[in-house]
């Protein structure tokens, strides 16, 4: 009964890892892997002396690193949020909600913030209806960072809060009722009992995301790289992209994806040791 | 910002008179200000998320005049008229492609759940030959993958370019939700099927009788997250079919024809003096945004009940 899973998996995620020889090759597509001549680490060094590389990979850890910092707090603060509203039917709408936009495309999400606060947008068109000055977020270099972080808000945030969320109800109700009668308040409860009780999957959330840094948004920068211009928004992926696919220089391309791979494994893996060095589970128990 | 409660208000609050029904006995009354903070922020995160939808969704039903008089986005519905869907409905390219998505849609869904699920279910008995080593040889995928590079190359060696299937396949299986299912498919009661294979049910039996319908909900949620996958996958189309515009989905005409090609008013691509014979008008444009969220509207309601169930072992477990 597994076979056909295993068959597509052996077909489309192994045999691209056996591709990954590519990265090791001048690929030439009539001779195939079989038959390329080898390059040793050649793409490697032509990858380490290009410029634009050093510019992609800058970008994507800065616009990761961003990402990370200003999101991962905002789903938490919307599960306690949420958690301490007592009616079940207000919960519920709200969490449909705010679930919705994770189910958008990325096309759709860039394209309602286009409408949104592009040129010709709704707070441009609010603003010239009251001849103030005009500003165009989407096509501003300078505030790149902030609009695909706001983008990755809308989109994930909502969707997010589910696993937190779950984790908050797994809370035994006892413990905050022991606590109120011992005199701690709301602050002192949060402090002393939501918050380790989220501990665990806080940091299993942290080492997961940690692992994507590199992986930051691609389909995200794809359709905007061109809006804003590619020294703000080439990222690895997109680095892959146009120099393996659109100019045809696979082995190169390969090169930057084995690069970034490798990369990210040693992020998850070194996230990981750190959470268990700290006592906590991390990715899986000791 | 939740707890904006006044402190040191915990030990009377046992002996005030309850407001609520759903409040623990236990539990403060909370303050105007905490209450109204609260509100306000919630009213907040929905305003966010809806404004925009509905700004879209009056605009694309709103007449040319609506359009003229607002200068552009419609933001109170001012006159009302179907022009734009009619117009986009009869349009032969969006016509295609609305076909085109269902038809991936529906078909690579399909595929992915009976892959899915059968694999789900054989990794769910215990004791199934092979069990640890098929396991691992699936979460391995989870974290080493070939890239970009070498998955177009495997496609495009076995001739994908411009195929429907290259669409399809090579993200039909997803490992995640394999292992959502099985844990799922794990729980099942034994004695029911034990029960079953006393009365000389087979697996496939099992599988169809006892452990498909206990198990609904999650198969639903993972259906749905297949779906939308497939429903808004346009970057295989950008590797696979860049120029065959009749085969394209919904999603790659809404980024071409609204997001760049069709040049929004004010983007850089109108600047660029790109040869744009004629922008969309922007209703007709909001039109299609709209089309491309209907059929997630249509099945999100049902299915959305049952996302914790979903979501949650997959995450912890992952």
């Amino acid at each position: 009964m597994v076979v056909p899973a295993i068959v597509l998996l052996l077909v489309f995620n192994y045999a691209p890892l056996f591709g990954l020889l590519t990265a090791f090759q001048y690929y030439d597509p009539p001779a195939g892997v079989w038959n390329s001549d080898w390059a040793g680490f050649d793409q490697f060094r032509l990858l380490f002396a290009d410029p634009l590389f050093w510019g992609a990979l800058r970008n994507t850890l800065y616009l990761g690193l961003v990402q990370l910092v200003l999101f991962f707090p905002i789903p938490i603060a919307l599960a306690l949020l949420l958690n301490s509203v007592l009616s079940v039917r207000v919960r519920n709408f709200i969490q449909s909600v705010v679930y919705l936009p994770h189910f958008f495309s990325w096309v759709l999400v860039i394209t309602i913030f286009q409408q949104m606060l592009g040129g010709a947008g709704a707070l441009n068109q609010f603003l010239r209806s009251h001849d103030l000055q005009t500003w165009d977020i989407t096509t501003n270099p300078g505030t790149f960072v902030l609009l695909v972080t706001s983008q990755v808000v809308w989109k994930e945030a909502g969707w997010g809060i589910v696993v937190f969320l779950a984790a908050l109800s797994a809370v035994n109700p006892g413990l905050y009722e022991a606590a109120a009668v011992d005199g701690a308040g709301p602050f002192r409860r949060m402090w002393h009992i939501t918050l380790p009780g989220l501990r665990t999957v806080i940091v299993l959330m942290l080492v997961l995301r940690l692992g994507g840094t590199l992986s930051v948004g691609f389909e995200q920068f794809l359709i905007q790289r061109d809006a804003v211009g590619h020294e703000t928004a080439e990222v690895l992926d997109t680095y892959a992209f146009y120099y393996g696919i659109t100019t045809g220089d696979y082995s190169l391309g390969a090169a930057a994806g084995l690069f970034k791979s490798v990369i990210s494994l040693l992020l998850i893996w070194g996230a990981n040791k750190l959470a268990h060095f700290f006592g906590e589970d991390g990715l899986y128990r000791r | 910002m939740t707890k904006v409660f006044t402190i040191g208000a915990g030990t009377s609050a046992a002996r005030a008179p309850r407001a609520r029904a759903d409040r623990p006995p236990w539990q403060e009354r909370p303050s105007v200000a905490g209450q109204s903070a609260k509100g306000l922020s919630l009213g907040g995160v929905l305003a966010v998320m809806l404004v925009p939808l509905w700004i879209v969704v009056v605009t694309s039903l709103a007449t040319p005049g609506a359009v003229n008089r607002a200068g552009g986005l419609v933001i109170w519905p001012d006159g009302f008229t179907l022009q734009a869907y009619r117009e986009i409905l009869t349009d032969p390219t969006i016509r295609t492609a609305l076909i085109v998505s269902l038809g991936i849609t529906v078909a690579g869904t399909a595929l992915s759940m009976v892959v899915s699920v059968l694999c789900a279910y054989g990794l769910s008995r215990p004791r199934s030959p092979g069990h640890r080593l098929i396991l691992v040889l699936l979460i391995v995928t989870m974290f080493v993958s070939g890239g970009l590079i070498p998955t177009f190359l495997v496609v495009t060696g076995l001739g994908g370019y411009g195929q429907w299937w290259a669409l399809i396949l090579p993200n039909a299986v997803s490992v995640f939700n394999i292992l959502v299912l099985r844990s799922f498919y794990a729980k099942t009661s034994a004695e029911l099927i034990d029960a079953a294979r006393m009365d000389g049910a087979g697996d496939w039996r099992i599988l169809r009788s006892v452990v498909l319908p206990t198990s609904r909900a999650v198969t639903a949620v993972i259906a749905l997250f297949y779906a939308v996958g497939y429903w808004n996958s346009f970057f295989t189309v950008m590797l696979y079919m860049p120029t065959d515009s009749e085969k394209w989905p919904l999603q790659y005409v809404l980024l071409t024809y609204v997001n760049r090609g069709a040049g929004m008013p004010g983007s850089v691509n109108a600047g660029f003096g790109m040869a744009h014979a004629q922008t969309a008008p922007l209703s007709t444009q909001m039109a299609v945004v709209v089309l491309t969220l209907v059929p997630l509207l249509i099945v999100y309601p049902f299915v959305q009940k049952n996302f914790r169930a979903g979501v949650l072992t997959g995450a912890v477990k992952g």
